[in-house]
């Protein structure tokens, strides 16, 4: 039901725009404050009115916490994160919505059950499993005996490892193993007409020739908007990189931000912390301005 | 051009059985329809000789070599789908060329070979197109373009036409006759309907419940109909159908009141025959003519050229088709007149067509 009488029009913009007011204020103080000296910033209120040491503090932040770098890092964590998400979901999807093989429904139901294990709650098996990709290769190997006879044998120790820690596999590939992604995908393939399918078949094309030529540039949407969400997830990610980067050379830029918050003692340098924020939040606000478009699009509507 | 060849095919779904055993021969660049209502297992049996479901038992073989077990693409047929399922993000000219693209033609060849298809489908100015931006009928012609540029072995539509309106529909009716006696390849068309089915058939293949009720030329289906549900499946609208009783010197119609005088054919007496005769085969004649039916008018539908006349013969439904410029009145009486010839006889029970054979007495065979 669309109404349109000017005092409704005047509420739902009341509304609308308590409800921008709400989003945006944070971030208009942020950037107040990032925009202060260390006198004016700890002032008691703090005034409203940007101060005009904006750049500089900007460049103070960039420096102290060498954000150069950390961006970086950031950005390939969150892109192959994105990608790889967006990439395993299109093939898991494809494949239990494609075809027909035994077990089908338990795999489901096991990338199912993964919705309920985040990385959180699983977050101790996980490190272990990082810190030696094949450990549970040797455990097999060693209770079936088989590292004891091929060392009778060879006289090889067996001793598998390969450990991911301080890497950026090691940052990625456990954040992409989830199953929301998946199930994006598997709603829109289900509206994909059979049809479709039939008539690739009857042109010869295979399955995979399928899948890249004809389902891939369909979903197009769907890939945007998976994208940009676990894009920002990840991004935005500060339990699994501050566990797993014990390096500098590795540190996200979300994880180093605690370098800028003033430590008990110190200076209260809480216009510095700010622009920080301020730069670590430009990534991502780029990326959901430029896919916003396909993003909705994604989400809400199929092509028809 | 290939011929096919069906043998004892059926087709299981779990515990359900859609096709019981169909046996079909189609000779080489034949153009066979097969026609049955919704559900019947029609297009089951398109999509099993495509390849795109599996064929549960007997064999289907194109130009003698059995496919069973081959992919749609080693088939060398091409498919005409319902709903067009033209691929929507690729462009006309990629849709037409996709399957030469999948088989790896030289670009250049590609291009060459769709220009020609489109010429033959006068589709050159849409070729830079994508399919949302075409009208229904541009849609179905580039699903034939599709199927074209393989020059395939056999052609197989299933109910292509029936998303179109009306006038569409008879104008890519006559384009698809046009378009197989140029290119002459055999070709399987599904539909339920039957107009369709008697102007495009060389031959026609009329199923009902996962079986072959009648295979034959239109006129054959029309004039000779094999069971009862051919007979009231093809032709529009439906052969009238009445109850006969069997008795020693002929059979009785509506009740005893009327009289066949045709030999029992070895029929038990007093066992029951369904006699069917075609709206376009009765006579509306003045009522009381000696020899006439007396029938009630119910309903009359104008057709323009013609109009259908339903009326109430003894409290069954029967209709009639005339082309003269009559008009009787909804409640009136008239008189029905049809000749011993253009009547069918049918089983009761199993509906198969029964040959009772005219007595030979030279007499008006219908008595009133």
């Amino acid at each position: 039901m669309v109404e349109r009488t000017p005092i409704l029009n005047f509420f739902t913009h009341l509304i609308l725009f308590a409800g921008f007011v709400f989003c945006v204020a944070p971030f208009v103080i942020v950037a107040i404050a990032a925009s202060h000296n260390l006198k004016d910033v700890n002032d008691v209120p703090m005034s409203l009115l940007p101060g005009s040491d904006f750049w500089v503090n900007i460049k103070t932040a960039w420096t102290t916490a060498d954000l150069g770098p950390k961006l970086l890092n950031s950005f390939i964590m969150a892109f192959g994160v994105a990608a790889g998400k967006v990439i395993i979901s299109a093939l898991t999807a494809f494949s239990i919505v494609y075809f027909r093989y035994p077990g089908r429904m338990l795999i489901f139901w096991l990338i199912f059950i993964t919705l309920m294990l985040p990385l959180e709650v699983r977050i101790v098996p996980t490190y272990a499993v990082v810190t030696n990709v094949l450990e549970p290769y040797q455990t097999i190997m060693d209770l079936t005996g088989l590292s004891w006879l091929i060392e009778k044998i060879s006289g090889v120790q067996v001793q598998l490892s390969l450990g991911l820690l301080n890497s950026y596999s090691g940052l990625i590939l456990p954040l992409i193993a989830t199953a929301t992604g998946t199930f994006l995908y598997r709603q829109f393939f289900l509206t994909v007409p059979d049809e479709l399918t039939e008539a690739a078949r009857m042109d010869g094309a295979g399955a995979l020739r399928f899948f890249v030529d004809i389902l891939l540039p369909l979903s197009r949407n769907n890939m945007a908007a998976l994208g940009t969400i676990m894009f920002l997830w990840a991004w935005n990610q500060y339990l699994w990189p501050l566990l797993i980067t014990t390096d500098q050379s590795h540190a996200m830029a979300v994880t180093e931000l605690k370098q800028l918050i003033p430590n008990v003692g110190g200076a209260p340098e809480w216009h510095i912390a700010m622009a920080g924020t301020l730069i670590v939040m430009l990534p991502p606000m780029i990326v959901v301005v430029l896919m916003q478009r396909w993003f909705v699009r994604g989400l809400i509507a199929t092509e028809k | 051009m290939a011929s096919i060849t069906i043998r004892s095919v059926k087709k299981n779904y779990a515990k359900t059985q859609v096709v019981h055993g169909v046996d079909l021969d189609f000779a080489s660049g034949e153009f066979v329809v097969i026609l049955g209502p919704s559900g019947c297992g029609k297009s089951t049996l398109l999509r099993m000789i495509a390849g795109l479901e599996e064929i549960s038992d007997g064999t289907i073989a194109i130009d003698g070599k059995v496919v069973n077990k081959l992919e749609p693409r080693e088939r060398g047929c091409a498919m005409v789908f319902q709903n067009y399922a033209l691929y929507p993000h690729m462009s006309v000219a990629q849709n037409i060329g996709y399957s030469l693209k999948v088989a790896g033609v030289p670009a250049a060849e590609r291009t060459q070979r769709i220009q020609a298809v489109a010429r033959v489908l006068e589709l050159e100015h849409l070729l830079d197109r994508k399919p949302m931006a075409l009208s229904g009928g541009q849609r179905q012609r580039v699903a034939m373009g599709r199927a074209m540029i393989r020059e395939p072995k056999v052609f197989l539509f299933d109910e292509p036409l029936s998303n179109l309106d009306a006038k569409l529909r008879v104008q890519m009716r006559s384009e698809i006759r046009k378009l197989h006696r140029r290119l002459n390849a055999t070709s399987v068309f599904v539909t339920h309907d039957q107009v369709e089915a008697m102007t495009l058939a060389d031959r026609l293949v009329v199923i009902n419940g996962g079986r072959v009720e009648q295979v034959g030329t239109p006129a054959e289906v029309y004039g000779r109909p094999a069971s009862r549900f051919v007979a009231t499946f093809v032709g529009a609208p439906a052969m009238n159908m009445l109850e006969g009783t069997v008795t020693l010197d002929g059979i009785s119609l509506l009740g005893g009141s009327r009289k066949l005088n045709v030999s029992r054919a070895g029929l038990a007496v007093s066992s029951k025959v369904a006699v069917g005769v075609r709206p376009e085969a009765v006579r509306m004649v003045a009522p009381g003519t000696p020899g006439a039916l007396a029938a009630t008018v119910d309903l009359i539908e104008e057709l323009g050229a013609g109009r259908v006349i339903y009326v109430d013969l003894d409290g069954a439904p029967f209709s009639v088709v005339t082309s003269e410029a009559v008009h009787p009145e909804p409640g009136s009486t008239i008189g029905l007149q049809f000749a011993e010839s253009d009547l069918h006889f049918f089983s009761s029970e199993a509906g198969g067509r029964l040959e009772v054979f005219k007595a030979s007495v030279p007499e008006p065979a219908l008595q009133g």
